[in-house]
């Protein structure tokens, strides 16, 4: 999939992104590398505060200029432009345009005060050069395209009249409306029942293979992940902590956080049924009070000096493994199964 | 046990037991008022002609979308809303219809877990205010015994014990849920309804609270209703579980051999919508099309027509009744007649 002649459309360098607080600075980002390649879904996984959502919205650059800092030496080089200095008027031309991003509440960033068909309308006035009777055309067309029941009325209507997994699909057509390179998905079907979330996850799978849209998916969901992503980051407190394709990382994760996260999910299928889930000690620290070395070590099952004294590097052990951030790596040799869950 | 026409309440075992709590044909509908003289213009059918039985001991899932009246039958149950019709036995004794003075003894027996505890937890009490208070009007240990058992509550549930003179906001999601159950049980109760209680915690949270929560259904033999949306959690907690749609039961049936037996096809269309979590089993997401009937106007058949993959004419006219197929596990279908 990711072939050597093949150029990434985005080039994540050492983003790091901090923001003043009451109690000081306070860094939610560390030192992210990734490559997006067009066309492939990768899926940035971890719990809350992993500094997931401050990746993608530094990328969009959406943060409060007020109190956030990226860090001078990041870089976010998109199409030959670095993102991460681009002034507010270049970063117009790029969000929604090239760029385009989906959040977990369609309601909140859906305008209430403006029809459908107004706010599909925004995009292409901005970034096309169509006239008002094409773009009406093309907002009905994107309706469609999102499988909305009756688009030439749908255009009329306002957020309100929609269903929560109607609101989702029109945030994708706006998004998608004017062709984006890179679509991102924070949690994109985290408030929507299971059977509309496989609605919207198979919708923006046709439309990546139909437009070669690369998808960066944000997600707690290790399913979704499982189902959807062709690369996965995991992320835990701000730092990238493994890296791999998606059916290496599920059958043979090496870092401990990753390996505890895979297992503490209930398992499809009777196995486990009534039994205890395995689970990882304590919580998530305070990125207030990182320690020196290792940032999972209490959490740990096999924590030892070095991990105290010196934070591992993300890199792969061995030739052909996938980048992992941990001293003491797991399933180095052995095709250690994660799951046997079918029935 | 006689079985009404209506329904017949499923699964209640074959001996003569009597099931810790029983609901028969419960019925609830949110009146929806408008127009200048504020009349009744329409009802919301919320729950629709429900029956189950759980027995002492045992844990019932109820899954199903948004809006299906899980939530409202959990909080039927234990009486935070009335029911519109139907009735509700703990221990074959009639709870509807009870005044506040007879429900209280009942009351400190059933207790509720919500999603967000932070909600449910008043802001402005310590953790020791908190339990103590509940403690104190249900007059469940003495005065001299009270610090020692808010003690022994706090560590039941996995807090330190410095929590007690901690406020809610204090604690992160997992400890705030830790206490939500450590305020359910402060009463001893027998009966639990737990609404979405892993639900918005991460899943390595989740799985700690799960944990808890199975240790305590064992140690203190707790009947449990236990509401989610996630199919896995329910599957992996409970003994039976109750699917929903639009207010009604479409099916009941044993959780380890929920793969297996699902019958009905909206059960099957959840199992099949549920992403799983192994990269080599991965198949294209069951796909429902259609629209989801409003709960103001539910279509005369099956409420499920509308998007089920083997409709047959029958489905739109007529609603299928829950019988049961196999022994203990009742669905409600024409297609799968």
């Amino acid at each position: 999939m990711i072939a050597g002649d093949r150029k990434p459309v985005l080039e994540v360098r050492g983003l790091t992104t901090r923001f003043r607080t009451d109690r000081g600075i306070v860094t939610a980002v560390d030192d992210v590398n990734f490559d997006v390649y067009p066309g492939e879904t990768i899926g940035i996984v971890g719990e809350s505060g992993c500094g997931k959502t401050v990746t993608s919205k530094t990328i969009m650059r959406l943060l409060p200029e007020q109190n956030s800092i990226i860090d001078p030496s990041s870089q976010i080089l998109f199409g030959g432009t670095n993102l991460a200095t681009a002034s507010e008027s270049q970063m117009r031309r790029v969000r929604g345009d090239k760029i385009a991003m989906i959040f977990q509440e369609p309601m909140t960033s859906l305008n209430p005060v403006f029809t459908v068909g107004w706010q599909l309308d925004e995009a292409l006035r901005y970034h096309t050069k169509l006239s008002k009777k094409q773009r009406l055309e093309r907002s009905i067309e994107m309706l469609r395209l999102v499988e909305i029941p009756n688009p030439e009325q749908r255009v009329k209507e306002y957020p309100h009249q929609l269903s929560g997994g109607m609101r989702q699909r029109v945030m994708i057509a706006i998004a998608l409306c004017c062709e984006p390179d890179i679509l991102i998905a924070d949690e994109p079907t985290t408030a929507l029942d299971v059977t509309i979330q496989a609605q919207i996850l198979a919708l923006m799978d046709d439309l990546r293979k139909k437009l070669n849209t690369a998808i960066l998916l944000i997600t707690h969901d290790l399913g979704v992940v499982a189902t959807v992503c062709d690369r996965i980051i995991v992320m835990y407190a701000g730092r990238v902590i493994e890296q791999a394709p998606v059916r290496d990382l599920f059958k043979r994760p090496q870092h401990p956080y990753t390996k505890a996260l895979l297992e503490s999910i209930p398992k499809a299928g009777n196995k486990e049924h009534g039994k205890r889930l395995p689970t990882i000690k304590g919580i998530v620290p305070s990125l207030f009070e990182l320690p020196a070395g290792c940032r999972f070590q209490d959490r740990c099952e096999f924590k030892q000096q070095r991990c105290i004294d010196e934070e591992p590097r993300l890199e792969p052990k061995a030739q052909g493994d996938h980048p992992v951030r941990c001293h003491f790596p797991l399933n180095q040799d052995v095709d250690l199964t994660v799951s046997q869950s079918s029935p | 046990m006689t079985q009404t026409a209506a329904s017949p309440a499923p699964s209640a075992p074959e001996s003569a037991e009597v099931p810790f709590i029983e609901a028969r044909n419960l019925v609830k509908k949110f009146p929806v008022r408008g127009g200048v003289l504020n009349r009744v213009v329409a009802n919301v059918h919320a729950v629709t002609d429900v029956s189950f039985a759980i027995r002492k001991g045992e844990t019932l899932g109820i899954v199903g979308e948004s809006g299906c009246g899980k939530s409202t039958l959990g909080k039927m149950l234990i009486r935070l809303l009335e029911p519109t019709a139907g009735s509700i036995r703990i221990e074959g004794r009639e709870i509807t219809g009870l005044n506040h003075q007879q429900m209280m003894p009942i009351r400190r027996r059933m207790q509720i877990i919500f999603q967000d505890p932070y909600s449910s937890l008043n802001p402005r009490l310590t953790v020791r205010q908190l339990l103590k208070e509940a403690i104190a009007f249900h007059g469940v240990v003495g005065r001299d015994a009270m610090e020692s058992y808010i003690d022994q509550l706090i560590a039941t549930v996995g807090l330190r014990p410095e929590a007690k003179d901690k406020f809610p906001h204090e604690f992160s999601g997992g400890q705030r849920q830790r206490l939500g159950i450590a305020r359910a049980l402060a009463l001893k109760p027998e009966f639990i309804v737990a609404d979405e209680p892993v639900s918005a915690l991460d899943v390595s949270i989740q799985a700690q609270v799960l944990n808890l929560m199975m240790d305590l259904k064992e140690q203190l033999g707790l009947t449990m209703l236990f509401i989610s949306h996630d199919l896995k959690v329910v599957e992996h907690f409970c003994d039976r579980v109750l699917v929903m749609y639009l207010g009604r039961v479409v099916e009941t049936l044993t959780c380890d051999r929920l793969r297996q037996d699902a019958q009905h096809p909206y059960t099957r269309a959840l199992l099949g919508a549920n992403p799983i979590d192994d990269p080599d089993d991965r198949r294209p997401l069951t796909v429902l099309t259609g629209d989801v009937p409003s709960p103001l106007n539910p279509p005369p058949g099956c409420a499920f027509a509308s998007r089920c993959p083997e409709v047959k004419d029958r489905c739109r006219e007529e609603v299928p009744p829950l019988e049961l197929k196999q022994a203990g596990h009742p669905s409600a279908c024409w297609a799968r007649e």
